[in-house]
């Protein structure tokens, strides 16, 4: 079968994975971990323990705060000193429950051999039960409760399962290595969220940069023997991770403005998450730990690293450990170059979906002085969902919201293209996201006045 | 060499009359009848069409006015009580007078004041950067220096201080149309009655964090130690959330909140003399003293 | 940690290696072949017009923003040098100075800074300086005498272009058939379109710097070919009506300003359509405007009037053809 990828738009940013040679090592404990209420798409998760008590690796800390949360578990053992506000990476207060470490002593429930267990539970509310009670979030970027995505609404039904493994980011090889060193366990958890769907389709999508990972997953499909999981080689382009662009890439059909991949019959989950899906199922294992690379650009080989650490490190410790911050870093970004999260406070704690600590040179990342719009329309070009930014940029400008929404700015991603290749440095991306923001307002007061209009006309 | 002339004559003026019948035609088919008033009360708007009413602009405003059951929910601050008065006595209302209104900004983090912690590269908006993280300074309350007020303003009355990197508001060119107040997204700006003679008394502080945090961001943060709200005789000052708020209505304009302010979070504003701090503290004192030796 | 000042900013954090400036100096990069050839042929006073346009281009754009508008000047982001290049690419090697100078003047100060500079003109600066002196000097645009060059080129012919030739042949009644028959020229030497303006000599030297424009992706072929598609198709058709008075496909692609027009001035960013779609009918239109006035009009060609033209259109056709979006019909 022939590389596919998505129909339109997208851009070919250097790969600039320096660190896909580096195995994963797992990160020593530091003294204090702070772990965040807020690691997860949805409502926030409510504290169960009060300062004090001693918890143990893996023991539920907190639960969901609302249907779509999740469970958090303990990632060391300790007392927990506190629950209080502290800065996230955007230094903004977020309830955070503080942990001092004591030892290493986990829960006992959980199975910590590294025997790969391939017999999946015939249960499927046992197995939504388990990846839920561990706290499964999606870890390729919107750490969207994984118990949700995989409980579809009543009335739709997913024909295809589509694993994530572009890893179209620059820069990160998290989901690189977890394809090569446990490739395995990859296709167990794929398999077990394809039981979950009802033994529907499951497609690994993989670009082609990553000819290992694609021999990797392909050995151990074929010697685990499930049936209907094919590895897909996708053509490298970036955002072929987007679950927009992913199905359009795998299964040529396009979600509607405002719809979900359920609607046109698909689920989208990353490797790690079909990794974090398998040690919940088959290990019990709560996600208390993910894998994150620390790289950049113009950096020395020793201060790259693929890390497995402990949810709630912080991200100064992080650093420290992987080297220092280099002297050329002037930004220092969690997550990817296009999508992640400038860090301006570096105390910050790691979350479930950090994947990577990136530093940036002046060089690489400072932003050239805007200039005027030469309508070259590279934007456009390069836009995957079809719209036209410098076009939303102009109307936003403007505050005319009824173009804007006509023009679908709320169909944005965020992916980054437009900026990226915008010739003049227009913030395009800066504005289209507030315009976004506005849009979206005005689609749900709209929705909400409807809905009691329609309650009022019942009673 | 006639004949042309006859002839085009003849034509302009056969077709000057079809046309005319046209314009006759449409002129009545699509005839919109409109309250006459509408157009005298435009005529006395400012014309700005800033939106400062709540309406799209003054045309918007007098429609509306028109069909209005009395003047509660119109009110033009850039006209202010004088076209008020213009307004109602077109329509055959009455109005209570208000008191003009100013702009003020309620921040002094200051270059000088707040140290700036990172750099922020991204677009020059403050909606834009608030929406990214808590701003490029320890105060996650504070003026974010991009100068979207000073965007929104119509009138020019707004300004970037190149210095302290805040906003300043010229008085005289502020029409307290509200654009500002809904343009920063750290609600930092407040429509405040001007005052006598423009004399005025305000925090210029919205920081909410404990004091030792917001004095470690800003060392003319509001702490929060609520002496000037202790110390103030007229109840005008409330503390909540670490942070004091003068009430401008019940404000008597003593000075003595500003005199015990540990921070200098308070200022006055347009008063003829500098405030001689230990005097006030001195009379302040004097007071307490006799009040205890009372009580 | 220690007291460094990150820079903190919105995603994306990485840019494409690309500014107004590389694009704009990809342009003139490709503009340099046909130049060069220019420089070649036509000798010292190509050359001096080169400059001079060039440097007019330059200085006025620097001193009206510095000076008139008061604002950044926007001189370093190359585009009044590509402007300064095309109006020269577009005038004849004999041509007095000052009537260049002029061309630049009205490029800059009035087709391009009124407008709001780079990026807001509606008009292609270039185009609107090369008409305005074909309107103004028709005698020195048009009927002129080829400067001595560096090299020798074969068939080397008068002052007129075969256009405006064949256009006094067949205004005085003579066939097609005829025409080349009296004057001693092949089609094949229409390659080297002696006689014409600097940038229209070599339809070779032009291609290669299309070709390089390709491949750096700073154009899109859509518009050309459909200029250069609509041009032929008409061509071929009332060609093959009457042979007589109306040239072949080949001769209309080759001669004039066709390929320079559609290869650099059709493709302009600012005043041409954005969508692809938009590109087509603006490149049918310019194809079908030029071929009008070659086979009807009194101008012996019209590229410039016709970019002129479908410049107008543009803003609409802005505004009518959007790109499909993702999941919407």
């Amino acid at each position: 079968m022939g590389k596919v990828t998505f129909s339109r738009g997208g851009i070919h940013p250097r790969d600039c994975k320096y660190a896909r040679e580096c195995a994963i090592e797992e990160l020593p404990l530091p003294k204090t971990v702070y772990v965040s209420m807020v690691q997860h798409l949805g409502a926030p998760a409510k504290p169960l323990v009060a300062p004090g008590d001693s918890v143990k690796v893996g023991q539920v800390i907190a639960e969901p705060g609302g249907f779509i949360s999740a469970f958090i578990h303990s990632p060391v053992s300790g007392t927990v000193k506190g629950i209080a506000p502290r800065k996230n990476l955007a230094g903004d207060p977020v309830m955070h429950v503080e942990i001092a470490v004591e030892g290493d002593e986990w829960d006992p429930a959980i199975d910590r051999s590294g025997d790969l267990v391939t017999d999946i539970p015939d249960d499927k509310a046992l197995i939504l039960g388990r990846i839920k009670a561990c706290g499964v979030v999606g870890l390729g970027g919107a750490t969207f409760p994984t118990h949700v995505k995989l409980s579809p609404p009543p009335g739709k039904v997913a024909d295809c399962l589509i694993i994530n493994g572009s890893e179209c980011e620059p820069f990160l090889t998290s989901d690189y290595r977890i394809m090569i060193e446990r490739p395995k366990e990859v296709v167990v958890g794929a398999a077990i969220m394809q039981k979950v769907l009802d033994g529907c389709h499951c497609v690994i999508g993989i670009e082609e940069n990553k000819p290992e990972a694609i021999a990797a997953i392909r050995a151990a499909v074929a010697e685990l023997g499930y049936p209907d999981i094919r590895v897909q080689v996708l053509r490298k382009r970036y955002p072929q991770g987007g679950e927009k662009q992913l199905i359009d890439a795998v299964l040529h059909r396009q979600v509607g403005s405002g719809g979900l991949p359920i609607d046109v019959g698909a689920v989208v989950q990353n490797v790690t998450t079909s990794f974090a899906v398998y040690e919940a199922v088959q290990k019990n294992k709560p996600l208390i730990s993910n894998i994150l690379t620390v790289t950049g650009d113009k950096i020395p080989a020793k201060l790259q690293h693929n890390y497995l650490f402990r949810i709630g490190v912080p991200l100064s410790f992080v650093m420290e450990q992987a080297g220092g911050i280099p002297d050329t870093a002037a930004k220092i970004v969690s997550g990817g170059p296009m999508m992640g999260k400038a860090v301006s406070n570096l105390d910050a704690t790691t979350v479930k979906g950090t994947a990577a600590v990136l530093y940036l040179s002046e060089a690489a990342t400072r932003r050239q002085k805007e200039s005027h719009c030469i309508r070259c329309g590279k934007c456009a070009d390069a836009c995957p969902m079809g719209l036209e930014p410098f076009l939303l940029n102009r109307l936003y400008k403007a505050a005319d919201l009824e173009a804007l929404e006509k023009n679908a700015a709320q169909d944005c991603i965020e992916c980054g293209c437009c900026l990226y290749s915008c010739p003049a440095h227009i913030p395009l991306l800066d504005h289209i996201r507030q315009a976004k923001g506005q849009v979206m307002g005005v689609i749900r007061a709209r929705a909400a006045a409807a809905k009691a209009a329609a309650e009022a006309k019942k009673q | 060499m006639t004949q042309t002339v006859i002839w085009t004559v003849a034509i302009l003026a056969v077709l000057g009359f079809l046309l005319a019948l046209i314009l006759f035609w449409v002129a009545r088919r699509f005839k919109v009848e409109e309250d006459p008033r509408i157009d005298e009360v435009e005529k006395v708007m400012p014309g700005a069409n800033c939106g400062g009413c709540g309406f799209a602009g003054c045309r918007a405003f007098a429609d509306s006015a028109v069909k209005a059951a009395n003047m509660d929910n119109h009110y033009c601050p850039v006209g202010g009580d004088e076209v008020m008065q213009k307004v109602a006595s077109i329509l055959g209302f009455t109005v209570t007078a208000k008191a003009p209104q100013v702009a003020v900004v309620r921040c002094n983090g200051s270059c000088a004041n707040r140290p700036v912690v990172n750099d922020y590269d991204g677009a020059a908006s403050c909606r834009v950067k608030a929406a990214l993280y808590s701003g490029d300074t320890l105060c996650s309350f504070g003026c974010l220096g991009c100068g979207d007020c000073v965007a929104a303003c119509q009138f020019g009355a707004l300004s970037m201080d190149p210095e302290t990197g805040l906003p300043v508001v010229d008085a005289q060119k502020c029409t307290a149309c509200g654009a500002c107040v809904k343009a920063c997204p750290r609600h930092i700006i407040e429509l405040r009655n001007e005052g006598p003679r423009g004399m005025r008394e305000v925090v210029r502080c919205v920081n909410k964090d404990k004091g030792p945090v917001a004095r470690k961001a800003c060392a003319a943060a509001c702490i929060g130690c609520g002496l000037c709200m202790k110390t103030c005789q007229h109840g005008a000052i409330t503390v909540a959330d670490n942070l004091a708020y003068i009430d401008y209505t019940k404000c008597k304009l003593c000075r003595e909140c500003e005199a015990v302010c540990p921070t200098g979070a308070i200022h006055g504003v347009n008063f003829p003399r500098e405030l001689d701090k230990e005097a006030v503290k001195k009379r302040i004192a004097d007071r307490k003293n006799k009040e205890a030796a009372n009580g | 940690m220690d007291n460094k000042k990150y820079i903190v900013s919105p995603s994306p954090h990485i840019h494409a290696d690309i500014s107004t400036t590389s694009v704009m100096r990809d342009v003139i990069i490709a503009l340099s072949p046909a130049a060069v050839v220019a420089i070649l042929v036509y000798g010292w006073a190509e050359l001096l017009v080169l400059l001079v346009s060039i440097v007019s281009c330059v200085l006025l754009e620097w001193a009206v923003t510095r000076w008139m508008m008061k604002r950044p000047s926007t001189v370093g982001d190359l585009s009044a040098v590509v402007t300064g290049l095309l109006l020269a690419l577009n005038l004849p090697s004999a041509i007095p100075l000052w009537i260049v100078f002029i061309g630049a003047v009205v490029a800059i100060c009035v087709a391009k800074l009124p407008f709001g500079g780079i990026g807001q003109n509606v008009f292609n600066p270039a185009i609107t300086g090369r008409v305005f002196l074909l309107v103004s000097f028709p005698a020195q645009m048009t009927n002129w005498t080829p400067t001595p060059g560096f090299v020798p080129v074969p068939d080397a012919v008068s002052g007129a272009t075969p256009l405006s030739l064949l256009k006094e042949a067949l205004k005085g009644g003579s066939t097609i058939p005829q025409f080349l028959a009296s004057n001693d020229f092949s089609m094949s030497s229409l390659l080297w379109d002696i006689g014409a303006s600097a940038g229209e000599l070599s339809a070779g030297a032009l291609l290669i710097g299309f070709i390089y424009l390709l491949i750096r992706r700073v154009v899109k072929p859509w518009i050309p070919l459909s200029i250069l598609g609509t041009m032929a198709l008409i061509s071929v058709v009332f060609h093959t009506v009457n042979p007589d008075i109306y040239t072949g496909p080949v001769f209309n692609i080759m001669t004039g300003g066709t390929l320079l027009g559609a290869f650099f001035m059709a493709t302009d960013y600012v005043t041409s359509p954005m969508n692809v779609w938009g590109g087509v009918i603006f490149g049918v239109g310019i194809g079908l405007i030029d071929m009008m006035i070659r086979y009807f009009g009194a101008y012996p060609e019209g590229m410039s009037f016709a970019i002129l033209l479908m410049n107008c259109t543009v803003p609409l056709l802005n505004r009518w053809f959007h790109q499909k979006k993702y999941g919407r019909t």
